[in-house]
């Protein structure tokens, strides 16, 4: 697993209070780790500030998984 | 249309005197003092260093992390004393219609914690405003009141009152006439606050309202002692559960009290003084009486505001001499809050539960710390200093005042 990814598994697991093993490339935020809209907010937020990057909302939109996530960040972070 | 009867069939409380009702019932009977110095934040330049906190207490003991991470420590207080009460009641979704259960929910501030902590990284940050999405909900007073319901999935009339420190009786006396009213069967109601934080501390600070008696803070919370500084901050949370009392008595819940009356008034004078005759205080008291036709000669014990500071303390003393007359020298008084410091908005459900276990068990808890008379308090006046007395109370009248000049009472009987 990629440092990114790494990084990225960390904060779902500390924002969501879910088990690392759940934490899956395919797993979706709302589907499958129980974020409301807030929570993914939050999550968006957390990946800003974790990897210095500024994550617009028309793009924050498309990132419903872990996977989208992941990739996203290593397309954008410096 | 004729008002329903309002009774008490649930307690909960998370206070500085125990986190179960029963703990602080105990320690309010033994004259203990919840105070201590504070371990909340780092006080080393605040000019008060003690409060009364809730001992012993780990969110993650109550919460799981994601949802303790959502909850300020209002609300989290809110949820704890709540629960206790809901299952003391015995309600259940099962057995009620959800639809005609309420909560009403009493908080004078609200999360200011959490709204110190984001304006903090606001600005020691680089000018973006990064706001955590969960400021506003858990910073909002309301916010209480929505959990619980969430939580029980009750759906009957939902709202926070904001009264400073009468938040909790105003909360109380809402339910009390929503359910005579015929508007819900039952409502779970009380208030909770947690303001021992640097805002909560330097700001009350800043008014000169709390006690700077860093030397002893055990005996710095004297209600109508001549050497009274001021408050001592409180925290914690208390629930009532009140319900329409055939209501109760078909589904064979234990009944605690009566609630037989409510008043509200305002001062109209002053932001933090109170009026100097206690002219609001009076007409509370008053009016709470009115509901159903209480005497004054019924009363037995005033649990009163009494929160250590110099003016309030008078003022409220010459306010029940106007009310009961000479029956003021037959009456148990006392201020719980030499004890259990003043819990702001949670302070008139935290007394509500003083008053209701005085009625069940018949003893008056003391007012602690009492050293030297003050030639302003009428000394005949029975304050019930530093120990607690037996005594048969069949009725029992709780007074909150508030920043603001807000006065809220309300009145529990024996059934």
């Amino acid at each position: 697993m990629s440092d990114i990814a790494s990084r990225v598994k960390a904060i779902i697991v500390d924002k969501l209070g879910v088990d690392e093993t759940e934490v899956t490339t395919e797993a979706s935020f709302t589907n499958d780790l129980g974020a409301d809209s807030l929570d993914t907010v939050e999550l968006i937020m957390e990946f800003e500030k974790e990897f210095n990057i500024a994550i617009p909302d028309d793009q924050a939109e498309n990132i419903g998984t872990v996977g989208d996530a992941v990739s996203y960040i290593e397309e954008n972070a410096k | 249309m004729e008002l329903k009867r309002v009774v008490v069939t649930g307690l909960g409380a998370i206070t500085p005197l125990g986190n179960s009702v029963e703990e602080f019932w105990k320690n309010l009977v033994n004259g203990e003092s919840g105070c201590a110095p504070i371990t909340r934040f780092d006080n080393t330049n605040f000019k008060t260093k003690f409060a009364c906190e809730v001992k012993n207490y780990a969110p993650n003991d109550h919460f799981d992390r994601k949802e303790a991470r959502k909850l300020d420590m209002f609300a989290q207080f809110a949820l704890i004393a709540a629960e206790q009460a809901v299952q003391d009641s015995g309600i259940n979704a099962e057995d009620i219609d959800s639809d005609e259960v309420g909560v009403i929910w009493g908080a004078g501030i609200g999360g200011i914690q959490t709204f110190s902590e984001e304006i903090t990284k606001y600005v020691e940050g680089d000018g973006t405003p990064r706001f955590n999405p969960f400021f506003i909900p858990k910073m909002i007073a309301d916010i209480a009141a929505g959990h619980i319901s969430m939580k029980y999935g009750f759906r009957g009339p939902n709202f926070n009152t904001v009264s400073a420190c009468a938040s909790s009786t105003n909360a109380i006396g809402d339910a009390f006439n929503l359910i005579r009213l015929g508007k819900a069967k039952a409502f779970v109601t009380g208030g909770s606050e947690a303001a021992i934080c640097e805002a909560g501390i330097a700001g009350f600070n800043a008014m000169q309202a709390l006690s700077t008696r860093n030397d002893d803070p055990k005996t710095a919370s004297r209600p109508f002692d001549k050497g009274r500084d001021g408050f001592v901050m409180g925290e914690g949370g208390a629930s009532l559960i009140l319900e329409e009392y055939e209501h109760a008595v078909k589904r064979g819940a234990t009944i605690y009290c009566e609630v037989v009356g409510s008043g509200m008034t305002a001062d109209a004078h002053h932001l933090t003084a109170p009026h100097p005759e206690g002219l609001g205080a009076k007409n509370v008291m008053l009016s709470a009486l009115k509901d159903n036709d209480i005497k004054p000669e019924e009363v037995d014990y005033i649990n009163v505001h009494g929160t250590s500071t110099p003016r309030g303390d008078i003022a409220e003393t010459l306010a029940i001499k106007e009310v009961f007359g000479e029956h003021a020298y037959n009456l148990n008084i006392s201020s719980t809050k030499s004890m259990t410091g003043h819990l702001l908005g949670a302070a008139g459900a935290v007394e509500s539960i003083a008053c209701i276990l005085a009625i069940k068990n018949n003893i008056v808890p003391p007012t602690i710390n009492h050293f030297e008379d003050d030639p302003e308090i009428d000394q005949k006046l029975n304050m019930t200093y530093d120990k607690a007395q037996e005594r048969e109370v069949n009725v029992a009248l709780s007074n909150t005042f508030g920043f603001g000049g807000h006065n809220a009472s309300v009145i529990f009987k024996a059934i």
